[in-house]
């Protein structure tokens, strides 16, 4: 069995060089689920970089990335397969006109030329390489959550007309949660877990510097700074790397080099997004000793 | 593999297969330390570590976790059971001599970016202004090794350990922290900035700065508890050690007993908590049953069957909403206790008609302005504990008292739709019950709920009352920590 990573380090090496700055558990967790063949569930605040993983890991191995948008009412039919109604009525009424054997329509109506593949069968039935996206599962409701278990665990698809259909290769798995919810214990050990937190300081600057070209190392370090005393508020959301992002675009495009207070709190609209976060933060920063030192 | 022969006789590491056996160990570890571990897990951290080199100890570490550990607040105590369980199993834990702390003199002459710092054993020949000196150093440069050297001689000079000596870790880190003056150290590191710049920095600068250097001394302190950990470990071995570092999980944190640390490991987990539950309390009431049957709309189905119901027509549920009034003691003891509750019954309080909120020590105010119109409810929590008027005489629980204000001035606002929870642990400094105001209060209302963060074996124990109240109300319940907190509001609604 050949594995496409070495080790850690390349795993990280290769992010890398897809702009997904990773970190040691990052890397870690997308080299042992290769190994060990296991969907990984990516926890985390909103804005770290979730969805971001599986889809620099699809870029990193050249992969095709195949992506269910978890939603509530997700059901069989939108996340399996279905069969295609229309196509099978078309032929059954063709069918009737020549006079055919009852067994023999009903065994032909429901082949793989009547099935619709939804994303998870798709991901299973694929030729080439793909990475396979569950996005916020954690939106849908438990029981739906047990249609995932088998393709989860066995990388196989039961359909009752057809049979069990068995993956032709592993597909990585991603699986991405807000924690809106518990999530059940079934799926969970299914799964490497993975949490994405907010990076640290030297992390975010590093990030900054690769998603914002341009951008002096300099000014990507204060922003770095800042964006951590916001974190050590206690707010209703702190700010996401993606908006710690948009905040570095928007100093870039107001031509700002030295983030000072007017600067600060002018734009900080940016990274906050709750009126109430606003006032406090503004409040906040301006007083030298802060409530949380 | 290569694997570091442990200095400790007593714990083999051979290569090959023992690894998997000190990994049995390290996960009957993890369980006693209250982290589900179900056997598949466990089976998949063994397959881990084969592909996995144990001398990497960080990818170790997190390719062990994601294995093991699937809630992100089980990750701390996952921490602290890995750091004791394989502390005796790397390179940097042997017990050796303070080789590693860096030469004073080497500072002292200026020479910032000198690299080498494995300087002759210097450290033991140092006054404690020097020490000082050096942890000032290396906290304004950040400067890792040479804050763990520092950490290391701290503990070595100012814990006290000794072997044998049956006392935890906190009160070595205790001990260590109180004569290294952090805080004093953290003025100076600020002071020290202001007078170097020509200008001196804004509030907003100043600010960045403090955050910058809080989190260098958060490290250091780091430092200090793993240097505290390591010799405890050295002293004691493994097994007893996971014992007594071990901590509760944050959903089992007793409200009562909560450090400074738990209180904000708490306040972080109780705002997920109350998303989760309102999440899951509204798809409750959409996937609830049907409602009554509904005769009239039967009948007028049935005429189609020729007056046969065929079809039975059901109502809409109407969701039932319960008006809720929380009656809370915030005297010291459990105002921590009364803090969350009154929390998690606000971010819910869609869930119900009305929430009107009272507190208590003595005497009792109404506080359900408060919380009227805020975004913020930490915010209104904590005018409740600053701005309401609780006091009558002397600011000590009196249930009897506060009782009677609430009987006096609100009793007659309790209806028959009306759930009130009471929370406080009925220790009433001896003064009377007046129980009898909770039997009429349960007569009107709906139902009547009592909540105590004391455990229930103190129940009735001192001054504590609450089975004199506890016996006209509809249940009492023994909420000590989130868990329970969630299961009971989990019920009431």
């Amino acid at each position: 069995m050949s594995f496409t990573f070495a080790d850690v380090a390349a795993v990280k090496n290769d992010l890398a060089r897809v702009d997904y700055l990773s970190d040691e558990a990052i890397a870690g967790v997308v080299f042992l689920a290769e190994r060990l063949q296991k969907p990984i569930l990516v926890e985390g605040p909103a804005g770290t970089g979730k969805t971001q993983l599986a889809k620099s890991v699809a870029e990193m191995t050249g992969s095709r990335l195949i992506r269910l948008q978890c939603y509530e009412g997700l059901d069989e039919a939108k996340a399996l397969y279905e069969w295609n109604y229309k196509k099978q009525l078309l032929r059954i009424q063709t069918e009737r006109a020549d006079d055919h054997d009852w067994a023999e329509v009903s065994d032909d109506i429901f082949s793989d030329e009547f099935l619709l593949t939804r994303p998870l069968l798709e991901a299973i039935s694929a030729d080439d390489p793909v990475v396979l996206l569950i996005d916020e599962v954690d939106r849908v409701e438990v029981e739906t959550e047990a249609l995932l278990l088998e393709i989860l665990s066995d990388y196989q698809v039961s359909i009752p007309e057809l049979g069990t259909i068995v993956a032709k290769q592993i597909p990585m798995v991603f699986l991405t949660s807000n924690n809106t919810r518990e999530l059940s214990e079934a799926l969970k050990r299914r799964c490497l877990y993975l949490h994405i937190d907010y990076p640290d300081m030297e992390r975010e600057k590093e990030i900054v510097l690769t998603k914002v070209p341009d951008i002096t190392e300099n000014l990507a370090d204060q922003i770095a700074r800042v964006v951590r005393s916001i974190r050590s508020i206690e707010l209703k959301k702190s700010p996401s790397v993606s908006e710690t992002i948009d905040w570095a675009r928007t100093l870039m495009l107001l031509g700002v080099s030295k983030i000072d207070e007017k600067v600060a709190t002018d734009t900080i609209s940016v990274l906050l997004k709750y009126q109430s976060d606003i006032k406090k933060a503004s409040k906040e920063l301006s007083t030298a000793d802060g409530l949380s030192a | 593999m290569t694997l570091v022969q442990p200095p400790d006789p007593t714990v083999p590491v051979d290569l090959g297969e023992p690894i998997l056996d000190l990994l049995a160990g390290f996960i009957v570890q993890l369980r006693s330390a209250g982290l589900p571990v179900s056997l598949t897990e466990n089976l998949d951290a063994m397959e881990a570590v084969k592909h996995v080199p144990l001398s990497e100890r960080d990818t170790f570490k997190y390719a062990l976790a994601s294995t093991l550990v699937k809630h992100h607040n089980h990750w701390k105590a996952f921490e602290t059971v890995f750091e004791v369980y394989f502390s005796l199993r790397g390179p940097e834990y042997d017990i050796v001599d303070e080789s590693e702390l860096p030469d004073l003199d080497d500072d002292e002459h200026g020479e910032p970016e000198s690299g080498d710092r494995a300087g002759a054993g210097a450290g033991d020949s140092l006054t404690p202004e020097e020490l000082q000196e050096m942890l000032y150093r290396a906290l304004m440069r950040g400067d890792q090794p040479m804050m763990r050297g520092v950490a290391r001689q701290a503990v070595k000079r100012y814990a006290g350990m000794e072997p044998g000596r049956p006392v935890g870790g906190t009160y070595y880190l205790y001990r260590t922290l109180r004569n290294l003056d952090l805080d004093g150290v953290l003025e100076r590191l600020l002071q020290q900035e202001q007078d170097t710049d020509d200008d001196p920095p804004s509030d907003f600068e100043e600010r960045l700065l403090r955050d910058e250097y809080q989190e260098r001394i958060d490290k250091f302190q780091k430092e200090i508890e793993a240097e505290i950990r390591r010799r405890l470990v050295a002293d004691r071995g493994i097994e007893a050690m996971a014992k007594t570092l071990r901590k509760p999980l944050p959903e089992d944190v007793d409200f009562m007993h909560a450090s400074r640390e738990e209180m904000a490991s708490l306040r972080k987990a109780i705002y997920p908590l109350t998303r989760k539950l309102a999440s899951r309390l509204s798809r409750k009431r959409r996937h609830g049953r049907k409602g009554p049957l509904d005769f009239r709309s039967t009948v007028r189905h049935s005429l189609s069957y020729g007056g046969v119901p065929v079809e039975p027509k059901f109502r809409n549920p109407r969701p039932h909403k319960p008006e809720i009034f929380v009656i809370a003691d915030i005297s010291g003891s459990v105002a921590a206790f009364a803090r969350f509750t009154l929390h998690l019954v606000y971010a819910i309080s869609g869930q119900f008609s009305k929430v009107r909120s009272f507190v208590f020590i003595d005497g009792l105010d109404e506080v359900t302005p408060y919380f009227e119109g805020v975004e913020d409810i930490n915010e209104a929590v904590h005018r409740v504990n600053t701005e309401a008027d609780v006091v009558w005489v002397d600011g000590h629980s009196d249930y009897g008292h506060a009782l009677g204000v609430f009987w006096e001035k609100y009793g007659n606002e309790i209806g028959p739709r009306t759930s009130i929870m009471i929370l406080g642990d009925a220790r009433n400094n001896y003064h009377a019950s007046e129980s009898w105001i909770i039997k009429e209060m349960a007569d009107k209302a709906r139902n009547i709920h009592w909540l105590n963060p004391e455990p229930r074996s103190y129940w009735d124990t001192g001054d504590s009352i609450v089975g004199d109240y506890a016996q006209y109300c509809d249940g009492s319940y023994e909420v000590r920590n989130l868990r329970q907190l969630e299961a009971f509001v989990d019920k009431l609604v």
